[in-house]
């Protein structure tokens, strides 16, 4: 059964006013427990506001979303559990760290969860460990570290409250490639020990290209696609065309097969191209 | 050319904290940057990229050293308001850059400081919103603008004023794919056709690769400098220090490694496609 679904969920920002706009429009989707998903989108696109119906920080206009099967907003008192079993990491995540210590900011939504001292333990050495940040950093003061440091800490705070649906919006946003290599790395980490649910909102394929198992792509408000990562990535024209990066690597492939060089395959990591380019150079050479 | 920034064994440190000694952020610093060129600064977090931005409008002064930019020292406190009239800054984060709550007023809002007279005002005004195609958004309110469209007001502004120079810090690290695009297409334009220096300060290397220099930092120095094509073709030590370099390059460096006869300064798509093409049909011939 899929974990989280949605069923024509629909959002309309200041409706009945001139500024009435529908951000998400009939959305059907079902995510199934345990993947790792991209979401793609530009600016505008709606993917920010449909990801905010996921934990219930935005009711729909009209539409559902299940969450196991249940209704969230089925009774509104339980709207607090949706909130620990869907944890949201919103972008630039280190402006809302506020606690003296490292260790108490990570404990803080476990503490809330009402988990007794011995489990909030458990859970933020075990996520500080997932996310790299070492145990001699528990007692300093998240305002010493450094961005990436402290980006790491929000993030860590939210997955301590070991949600079933963990989602990062733009985790990467403003980092370099060694710190953005390093945070996905963390969050593939993290996916493999907890078996989780992970949702990255990316503008760019490139940085998920590697590791998501299937990719959401919304466009003006719509679905513009949801399936397996290299299905997604033979549209990847018809993507760069609604505005989203597309890796260079697979532009070439695709530029090579217009002039008549078609390897059959679509390419979108340098690992692949340079296995496929190597193979058929020496398949040649054989010849 | 004559050189428009001259940098000379700068060296900066941000003072102590208490019982520490002063992390020395720039460690001996020589660039020159000739008039109208498109210069990239390239480094990760923390190599001093942005520190040295810093120091080519005396946002910061030399710990030792000189940076002279037009003719200027910017040490001299007295020609301060001349120096940054000439050398205009734009920084990473569009909302903390905007002033006014009208498009228009916010680009005016320094040639307004400057005394500069309501019939200039207005013309200048004018050309600078053209420029970054944002005219038809003149009496808007920044708040509804998306990033791209902040980003490209706060230009406006600065080219408003003239500068011989802009300095970007990261201008578009905050951008989504389509900002980044509106946003390196306004620079490239002004250095084009209005022949303003470019300084860019990024760590997206296919930005770089659109300049006609690229400056690599690492731990507060120098460590490359020459044409994109040029810097790229060091992949290892560019990802060595933590950098990506384009999946062009990398793949043509990949087939080279491997004994196939491809250039090793490969920087755009088409380059590559045709390299590949190439390789192929020689492959056939033999």
């Amino acid at each position: 059964m899929a974990i989280l679904e949605t069923q024509e969920l629909t959002y309309v920002y200041s409706p009945g006013t001139p500024f009435e706009k529908t951000a998400v429009d009939h959305v059907n989707l079902k995510i199934e427990a345990g993947e790792m998903i991209g979401v793609m989108g530009h600016t505008g696109s709606g993917k920010s506001t449909l990801i905010q119906h996921f934990n219930g920080l935005l009711r729909p206009t009209s539409g559902k979303i299940l969450l196991d099967g249940e209704d969230i907003w089925a009774d509104k008192k339980k709207i607090r559990d949706v909130r620990f079993k869907v944890g949201l990491v919103f972008q630039y995540p280190e402006y809302q760290i506020f606690e003296e210590t490292v260790y108490k900011d990570i404990a803080f939504g476990p503490k809330n969860m009402g988990l007794d001292d011995a489990e909030i333990k458990r859970r933020v050495l075990e996520t500080a460990h997932d996310i790299g940040l070492k145990e001699e950093l528990m007692e300093r003061s998240p305002f010493e570290l450094s961005g990436g440091q402290k980006r790491r800490v929000a993030i860590a705070g939210v997955m301590a409250m070991e949600p079933k649906i963990l989602i990062l919006d733009e985790p990467t946003a403003g980092l370099d490639p060694a710190g953005r290599d390093m945070i996905l790395g963390h969050i593939q980490a993290y996916h493999k020990r907890t078996k989780n649910t992970v949702l990255i909102v990316s503008h760019s394929m490139e940085d998920i290209a590697g590791f998501a198992d299937k990719i959401l792509v919304m466009n003006k408000g719509s679905l513009f696609c949801y399936d397996d990562t290299e299905r997604v990535f033979s549209r990847a024209e018809e993507i760069a065309e609604i505005g989203l990066d597309v890796p260079q690597i697979t532009k070439v492939f695709i530029e090579l097969k217009k002039q008549g060089l078609d390897f059959g395959k679509d390419v979108y990591t340098m690992e692949y191209a340079k296995k496929l380019l190597l193979r058929q150079l020496s398949a040649k050479e054989v010849k | 050319m004559k050189n428009i920034i001259e940098i000379k064994d700068l060296r900066f440190s941000y003072p102590a904290e208490e019982g520490k000694e002063p992390a020395e952020v720039l460690k001996g610093i020589d660039l020159d940057i000739k008039e109208g060129e498109f210069t990239a600064i390239l480094g990760h977090n923390g190599s001093g990229k942005s520190t040295l931005a810093k120091h080519m409008n005396a946002i910061l002064l030399p710990t030792s050293g000189k940076v002279i930019v037009d003719g200027i020292d910017t040490a001299d406190e007295s020609r301060l308001f001349e120096l940054r009239q000439q050398a205009g800054m734009v920084f990473q984060n569009p909302d903390n850059q905007i002033v006014s709550s009208v498009v228009e007023e916010d680009v005016a809002f320094a040639l307004e400081n400057l005394g500069v007279p309501y019939e200039e005002m207005r013309r200048r005004v004018d050309e600078a919103l053209r420029a970054v195609n944002m005219y038809d958004y003149r009496l808007h309110s920044p708040a509804q603008l998306s990033g791209g469209q902040k980003q490209r007001i706060a230009i406006a502004g600065i080219i408003a004023m003239e500068p011989k120079c802009i300095i970007l810090d990261e201008p578009t690290a905050m951008l989504d794919p389509r900002g980044r695009k509106e946003v390196m297409a306004v620079i490239r334009k002004m250095n084009r056709e209005k022949g303003v220096t470019i300084v860019l300060i990024t760590h997206y290397m296919d930005e770089a690769a659109q300049c006609g220099r690229v400056v690599v930092m690492d731990k507060g120095r120098i460590v490359l400098d020459d044409t994109p094509r040029a810097v790229f073709s060091h992949v290892d030590k560019i990802k060595k220090i933590g950098l990506d370099v384009p999946q062009v390059t990398e793949l043509a460096w990949e087939l080279k490694k491997a004994g196939y006869d491809i250039s090793s300064e490969i920087i755009t798509e088409e380059e590559c496609v045709n390299a590949i093409k190439k390789l192929f049909e020689k492959e056939q011939e033999k």
